[in-house]
């Protein structure tokens, strides 16, 4: 058993994720209906590959964490099934689970234990025999090892969460969720939670994230998907999404303030600042003609002065609240 | 059966018990023991025998069963509503463990924990007055028997508590008046007729009469009586319990 996880977690840190990746996680048509009646997942089908950085993004309220707790077995689905590596999570939960490390978006802690008991006691708790040497390890990567013997009421909110990271690790997971995994974290400490989950993925595990920070996904996920009103409206590679969604802006700082767009410049879609002093052109950089040229050309016959010239993609987040906003 | 996390989870609870000697052990030891000199030394030696027993050594068993059904039962419903109400019960939820496995490890343990609070409890006994048990392997499944029945019991409160004081409200409430009105201070004999019958429908009766009988050899109600009723009692409560999973009860929605 051993062995050949080893020699997975070889060929899987060699391999890139591709197309071609089997699903680790298979979601059919699942739903989940509160008892209060509220309905926080309508029937959603997702398909996350094996060794992948998956992203799920979302507003507030639009179900993520529903869909990763009924995953990880804190919430009961009311319809639709869920496969982890092959194995239902209701039917087969121990082999699914076993399989699944979970660091939540609260941060919960056993506040008088110490980390490296509390490490320990999440590793046995999935049934798994004492690997000091593991945990060792674990503390290690995650810079907590000067801490270990420190109780978890006495660490500041950043150490916390390495902590939880460090729980959901400790029993060897294959698949890890984290769930707002830098909600509340400085800039610093969100570069190193960076850094700790990509080398996860190079060790082979696959990871699914849920965030609204949208730098965060545009960082480091591979593919992409978005959830809003408890329906996931879009599943994409996170490179093709920015090229197909992702529009450009430039932007013209003028000497002189215009008073109206020129009748000249009607054809081209622009828009005048309110001081008069910037015109900014979004066109789409994916087409063979952008119309830069003709735009300039056109300015410059008008006899506007151009003081400066810049442009700029839209990220993640514009096309995100795009994207979210069309379906409102 | 992934035993390794049962021993997890009872290790962690005999660990948090470890921690907080003082309150979990120091504290019941020292206050049943008060009960032993005001009762048994002080005011004891003015009442007369109950059945040929000094009345010190009469209240011995009753008084650890009271503090066998607060402890059992407070020691559980802590041990589940405390990650309920800070939050680390995701883990528990998420880990490849039966529902059977989460009782057994929280549930052991509070009666381990009870157990030995109760066996303490006797050995302090025994400094203040002079005991003797009849029989004592019924004696230690009494004991066992019950702090069992209560652990569970104090697992469905904790469960089914939203707050500290519902935590509080059915050891404060029930426990403590139906221990009292049971029999650990007197034989239901001395009771006027009316409520000897009355408090027949006590449960707890049954568990300090059965419990004084392997001491004394002298009891209010059968063996029987009282073996069947702790027994019924563990089967309702298994049975809350089952239920508890099965839907999934105030733990997961």
């Amino acid at each position: 058993m051993n062995d050949s996880l080893t020699v997975t977690q070889q060929s899987r840190a060699t391999s890139a994720p591709s197309d071609v990746a089997p699903a680790i996680v298979s979601v059919t048509n699942l739903t989940k209906t509160y008892a209060s009646g509220h309905q926080a997942l309508k029937p959603i089908d997702l398909e996350i590959r094996r060794g992948e950085i998956f992203a799920l993004l979302g507003p507030n309220g639009a179900g993520k964490t529903t869909l990763i707790s009924i995953i990880c077995g804190l919430v009961n689905p009311s319809g639709g099934t869920v496969l982890a590596d092959g194995h239902d999570i209701v039917r087969d939960y121990r082999a699914a689970r076993e399989r699944i490390g979970l660091v939540p978006q609260e941060l919960t802690s056993d506040a008088f234990e110490s980390v490296w008991n509390t490490v320990s006691f999440s590793r046995g708790l999935f049934g798994k025999p004492a690997d000091p040497a593991h945990i060792e390890r674990v503390l290690k990567d995650l810079a907590l090892w000067d801490k270990r013997n420190d109780k978890l009421i006495t660490l500041s909110g950043g150490m916390k969460r390495r902590v939880l990271i460090a729980k959901a690790l400790s029993h060897e997971p294959r698949i890890l969720f984290l769930d707002e995994p830098t909600a509340g974290v400085d800039v610093e400490l969100r570069r190193d939670m960076w850094n700790v989950v990509r080398r996860l993925r190079e060790a082979g595990v696959t990871i699914i994230l849920t965030t609204h920070y949208i730098e965060e996904a545009e960082e480091m996920a591979d593919r992409i998907g978005v959830i809003n009103k408890g329906e996931i409206i879009l599943v994409r590679e996170k490179r093709e999404l920015m090229r197909q969604l992702g529009r450009k802006q430039m932007t013209l700082q003028l000497q002189q303030p215009l008073a109206a767009i020129p009748a000249s410049l009607a054809d081209y879609p622009l828009e005048l600042a309110e001081d008069g002093l910037e015109l900014v052109y979004s066109y789409d950089s994916q087409q063979q003609q952008t119309g830069i040229t003709g735009l300039l050309n056109a300015v410059s016959a008008t006899g506007i002065e151009v003081k400066d010239l810049h442009t700029r993609q839209s990220s993640l987040e514009d096309i995100f609240v795009n994207l979210v906003k069309e379906r409102q | 059966m992934n035993l390794t996390a049962v021993r997890a989870i009872y290790r962690f609870e005999m660990a948090r018990a470890r921690r907080t000697l003082l309150q979990s052990v120091v504290s019941p030891v020292l206050s049943t023991s008060l009960y032993f000199v005001v009762f048994g030394g002080a005011i004891g030696s003015r009442i007369s025998e109950i059945q040929g027993i000094s009345y010190g050594a009469f209240i011995v068993p009753g008084l650890i069963m009271l503090m066998l059904l607060t402890q059992s039962v407070s020691n559980a419903s802590f041990a589940i509503f405390f990650p309920k109400f800070s939050g680390t019960i995701y883990e528990l939820l998420s880990a490849p463990i039966s529902h059977f496995e989460i009782v057994l490890g929280y549930v052991g343990a509070a009666a381990t924990k009870s157990i030995i609070l109760g066996l303490l409890i006797l050995a302090t006994a025994s400094l203040f007055v002079p005991l003797q048990i009849a029989h004592p392997l019924w004696m230690l499944l009494f004991l066992v028997l019950t702090a069992m029945t209560f652990s569970l019991l104090g697992f469905i409160i904790g469960i089914w508590a939203d707050n500290f004081e519902k935590l509080q409200l059915v050891p404060l409430l029930v426990i403590t008046p139906l221990t009292f009105l049971g029999g650990t201070f007197y034989s239901i004999d001395m009771l006027p007729p009316i409520w000897q019958t009355l408090t027949l429908a006590n449960p707890v009766v049954y568990l300090v009469s059965g419990f004084r009988w392997s001491f004394f050899g002298i009891s209010d109600v059968s063996l029987v009586a009282s073996l069947g009723m702790i027994l019924l009692f563990l089967g309702l409560c298994l049975a809350i319990v089952a239920w508890i999973f099965r839907t999934g009860y105030r733990i997961r929605p």
